[in-house]
């Protein structure tokens, strides 16, 4: 019998709210975090609406618990406040028997504050200690830091889908033996070299994103990080809690077809939902609910769709995205919708796909559009995908 | 776990890209940093995808061609990247302009910016849809990557797993970096590098492919027999007991090493933690370097993993490589010891298949 792996504790920060106390009412309350940018007007265009963390930098630190020192990119202190909360939700505590690690995804990492130092890197050495933020390890080794982790820590990027990979990544640690807890996520804050390089590539909706929609017109980015605790049956037996829920599944493929674009039959998308169904040993006609990727582009919609359908046949499952929420927040975007969709087992919901109004005629079925509630979920199914085709698949159980 | 090396590919500031040789022809370079020697790579891609790519990626691609054309393999079922900075010449060119919103940016660097551009090339490359990951963790990238290699192959998710580490280095990153005192202030001969007592490392590039797999076969080049990395030790004796737990779990007591192959770079700073360990835990043992041909990079070890598979396999220890004490007989395991800045720590052994 493989090792099970549980969910122990969540920690979450983005648009819709600063920690999971707060998210909860905006999703209950259909409250997008999308807006025009109020935080950061000077770094960031302005004429794109995103979902903005409501935090200045000095309001980042507050929730860090931190005095402010400089080095820190709004990525770590945004990834330290979400996985600091998941530590402490799940009730950890330091052990010297069971192994902890550490498993973060990001894309750009520091680049908040390389994008705006990097002229002072070029010619004076004023912001000279950022240098270093500038990869995508600085925030794991922050996060790391903080929360006293040292026996494993590594960082994932694979664009879109990275925190889910990492959060493959810490279930297969377990299953192996290798780790008995480790905390997995991601953490993204907004760039313009993000905004920028969207931009440049016209897949950023000029009004908040409408997945699933016949009128889709592309993205809306988000920031935000969110992080998960898993353990194994051993550990969670040793700290005599009850978990949040079972990580059951997990399948990770590529599309191998384009580096920005998705295949129209979405190989990668279908592979990677069939492989986590395979581990977890349902059949598709157990997923109840489906947070699809849905980032709202013309292509990954469809893509996506066909996949799912391809998959599940005629017995298709409630399907939402919930990007209108807090936007695509990239490399948090699967950490944080894997929380969304256990969030969906815990309270019985599920939730909406908010600004749908006109079905695609290419797809079968149509996204819920209303929260649904006291609904019985007993499986969900996430799905992220990324740019470079890396496609994730995750499956969570109540237990 | 034990893995086979069936294959490898290797782009670096030596003579590798060719497999029939093993350094046996060492590069000269007197250099700020070393560039690695890059091959035709018309033999390896079609004129208009090599135009299209930039330099990282294209070495990305080519050490993954050679690397399965020398295991014999066509499709992997896995394909992982380690990298700790990515394309740094894709990022370079939209930071240059990122805060003049007249000057547009133009989409391709930017697709090929992501860091998991080079294992998602490879897929595009191979036609291959199987498990893809890009790992970024300084210099844990290649080791996380081989570690990731090696569970998908215990867990039978993949039989044959092509697993690759890259990282370039350019002007301004490098002048960046050696503001923060991490290299060295002036150019230096690789040939003479101990000779340099300064802080500081001297940087270098590379692209290494390895097959590896669950099976033995003609091709292949040795076994890896464990990797692990460690964080931040608080002191040296943590370091080495780190390394003699390692070597337990794996069977072995320091005795059973018959290289050890560290990440000596000639930064007065760091070096001697390298040294203390040879004496304490490896006295008398050969003690071997190879940041004199590789130069420091994040994804260095791959030019260690590469030197060791050769080695093993063909049983011949080149001059060059070797700091203290000769090799006098079989070579059955390799220890590769490797730690930037006394932060990431990381071990691969090695072992004759």
């Amino acid at each position: 019998m493989p090792r099970r792996i549980f969910v122990t504790g969540l920690g979450i920060i983005s648009g819709i709210g600063n920690n999971l106390g707060e998210t909860l009412p905006s999703l209950l309350e259909s409250r997008s975090g999308i807006g025009e940018i109020k935080y950061r007007r000077e770094q960031l265009i302005d004429d794109i609406p995103v979902s903005e963390v409501k935090c200045t930098e000095s309001d980042l630190f507050t929730l860090a618990g931190i005095p402010f020192t400089e080095g820190f990119s709004r990525t770590s202190l945004l990834g330290i406040i979400a996985a600091k909360e998941a530590w402490s939700h799940s009730g950890l505590s330091h052990s010297a028997e069971l192994r902890t690690g550490l498993i973060s995804a990001t894309t750009v990492g520091g680049m908040d504050k390389c994008e705006m130092y990097y002229h002072d890197f070029l010619t004076n050495d004023q912001r000279i200690i950022y240098i270093d933020t500038y990869d995508c390890a600085d925030s794991t080794m922050k996060i790391a830091n903080a929360l006293g982790i040292r026996d494993y820590l590594t960082t994932i990027s694979t664009a879109c889908s990275s925190s889910a990979n990492a959060i493959l990544l810490g279930a297969r640690m377990i299953r192996s033996g290798f780790l008995d807890r480790v905390v997995v996520g991601g953490t993204e804050a907004l760039t313009k070299f993000h905004l920028r390089g969207f931009n440049a590539l016209r897949i950023l909706d000029k009004n908040p994103c409408k997945p699933f929609d016949a009128n889709r017109n592309g993205i809306t980015l988000g920031e935000g990080a969110a992080y998960l605790v898993l353990e194994s049956e051993e550990s969670v037996k040793k700290s005599n809690k009850s978990p949040l829920c079972e990580l059951t599944g997990w399948g990770n493929a590529c599309e191998a077809f384009h580096q920005t674009a998705s295949s129209p039959d979405g190989i990668g998308a279908y592979l990677a939902m069939k492989k986590a169904l395979e581990i977890s040993g349902s059949e598709a006609g157990e997923i109840d609910y489906i947070n699809a990727h849905g980032t709202g582009t013309d292509n990954n919609d469809l893509s996506e769709g066909k996949a799912i359908e391809k998959v599940f046949g005629e017995s298709i499952p409630k399907i939402s995205s919930t990007k209108p929420f807090m936007g695509h927040t990239t490399s948090a975007a699967g950490s944080a919708e894997a929380i969304l969709s256990i969030l969906c087992i815990i309270h019985e919901m599920i939730l909406p796909n908010l600004n749908f109004s006109e079905p695609m005629k290419e797809l079968r079925f149509i996204p819920v559009t209303k929260l649904l509630r006291n609904v019985s979920i007993n499986q969900v199914m996430s799905n992220s995908f990324g740019f470079g085709g890396n496609d994730t698949s995750l499956i969570f159980k109540r237990c | 776990m034990t893995a086979y090396i069936n294959g490898t590919g290797l782009i670096s500031p030596q003579k590798t890209a060719d497999i029939s040789g093993f350094l046996n022809d060492i590069v000269q370079h007197q250099a700020d940093y070393f560039k690695c020697i890059e091959p035709d790579y018309k033999t390896y891609l079609e004129p208009l995808t090599a135009r299209r790519l930039s330099r990282l990626v294209k070495m990305g691609i080519t050490t993954a061609k050679i690397c399965l054309a020398d295991a014999g393999c066509s499709i992997p079922d896995a394909i992982i990247t380690g990298t700790g900075l990515g394309s740094l010449e894709d990022v370079e060119g939209i930071l240059e302009r990122i805060h003049d919103d007249s000057v547009p940016i133009s989409p391709t660097p930017f697709m090929l910016s992501t860091y998991n551009t080079i294992s998602s090339q490879i897929a595009i490359q191979l036609k291959c849809h199987g498990y893809n990951s890009t790992y970024v963790h300084r210099s844990f990238s290649f080791e996380s990557g081989l570690m990731d290699a090696m569970m998908l192959l215990e867990e039978k998710s993949a039989a044959n797993v092509l697993v690759g580490g890259i990282d370039e280095m350019v002007p301004n990153h490098h002048a960046l970096i050696r503001r923060l005192g991490h290299w060295k202030m002036n150019p230096v001969d690789n040939l003479q590098l101990l000779a340099y007592k300064t802080p500081g490392a001297v940087p270098g590039e590379g692209s290494g492919h390895f097959l590896l797999s669950s099976q033995n076969n003609e091709h292949s080049y040795a076994t890896i027999r464990g990797v692990k990395t460690f964080y931040q030790p608080e002191s040296f004796e943590e370091s080495k007991d780190q390394i003699l737990n390692f070597l337990a779990s794996s069977g072995l007591n320091p005795e059973d090493i018959d290289i050890f192959l560290t990440g000596i770079n000639a930064d007065t700073e760091f070096d001697p933690i390298y040294f203390r360990m040879a004496q304490d835990v490896f006295p008398e043992k050969p003690l071997a370097w190879f940041k004199h041909l590789s130069g420091e990079f994040y994804t260095a070890t791959l030019f260690a993993l590469w030197t060791a598979a050769n080695i093993l396999k063909r049983q011949e220890v080149p001059p060059v490589i070797i700091l203290k004490y000769k090799v006098q007989k079989e070579v059955r395991n390799i220890l590769i010891y490797n730690q930037y800045r006394n932060v990431h720590h990381s071990l691969i052994l090695v072992g004759k298949k």
